[in-house]
């Protein structure tokens, strides 16, 4: 039976879930499979480290192909189902993208990162069959976006981009091979919503 | 940003011509440009929960519950809604924190 995360760490704010090791797996390799998408930090080739090279450097000007990175970076000029844009409107679409993407690709990463460690703290941390994970609200935070992410990508996978598409999953029979993603979809929701609730009472 | 450069030599003078000028370096009156403002709209999709996108509008713009829950079903509802407006940057920055937090928002001119 899936667990939801409750408020704890008193007045401080907090949240604490138990989770068993098969949803422990599940979210980590949700979590590393959007990691390797969203792809590795801007190292410098040369090696030379210096922080400045990261903060001058500019981000592609293009959308990505993926539609799920597509849907995690989307254009800041052109809402969805709106029509193509004329020259001027992609070239600040791309202005904005290179300015705007390459940090907003590290603080998605930085986000998943925090879960996946707060993961396997505490599973090293666990001497029985459940986990107790305890986050801070700085990681109920980074939980949250992750969370988040996580839902919009598999969403894309689901081709979730309607709300009738959205309750048509419901319905899908047990032996559908999309069953697994949309289980697991649905108990992201369930998790994101019962972490939102520790963190706004 | 395009468009937006305040050294294109749009110049203007209101010094007459007859009167002999002194000052050759004199500071040029630049035409302000039209202060039409810009907004930051947020487009509804299917996955985002309408508790987290009215947390975000609570968390990030500081709105009372009640405008960001308002908000929020205007998204919903509408399909799009306008969640701030200002100076182009400030929208820039507005819509750089929406996608950050998974919500779809675009830029665009009031007009």
């Amino acid at each position: 039976m899936a667990a939801y995360f409750e408020r704890a760490g008193g007045a401080a704010g907090g949240a604490a879930i138990v989770l068993d090791p098969m949803e422990i797996s599940i979210l980590r390799s949700l979590a590393t499979q959007l990691l390797e998408l969203i792809g590795p930090g801007e190292e410098p080739e040369n090696g030379s480290g210096d922080p400045l090279d990261a903060l001058f450097a500019e981000g592609p000007s293009k959308a990505p192909d993926d539609p799920a990175l597509a849907r995690l970076f989307p254009d800041a000029y052109r809402g969805p189902g709106e029509p193509e844009q004329d020259a001027a409107g992609k070239e600040q679409s791309a202005e904005f993208r290179r300015f705007t993407e390459g940090e907003l690709r590290s603080r998605k990463r930085a986000d998943i990162l925090a879960l996946v460690r707060t993961l396997d703290a505490a599973t090293s941390a666990a001497d029985g069959e459940g986990v107790v994970l305890t986050l801070e609200p700085a990681q109920s935070r980074q939980w949250l976006g992750a969370l988040n992410d996580l839902r919009l990508a598999i969403a894309v996978r689901l081709d979730i981009d309607d709300e009738q598409r959205a309750d048509q999953l419901f319905e899908l029979p047990d032996d559908h091979p999309a069953k697994p993603l949309v289980m697991a979809y649905l108990w992201l929701g369930a998790l994101q919503e019962s972490l939102l609730e520790t963190l706004l009472s | 940003m395009t468009g937006h450069r305040p050294d294109d030599g749009v110049v203007v003078s209101s010094v007459p011509l007859e009167i002999e000028r002194t000052e050759s370096e004199e500071a040029p009156v630049e035409v302000p440009s039209p202060d039409v403002p810009w907004v930051t709209v947020v487009h509804n999709d299917p996955v985002n929960l309408m508790s987290y996108v009215t947390y975000v509008f609570q968390a990030y713009f500081g709105y009372p519950r009640d405008k960001a829950r308002r908000l929020m079903l205007d998204v919903h509802h509408k399909g799009r809604a306008i969640v701030s407006s200002g100076s182009r940057e400030e929208m820039e920055r507005d819509v750089q924190a929406m996608h950050g937090y998974g919500l779809w928002a675009t830029l665009q001119q009031d007009r």
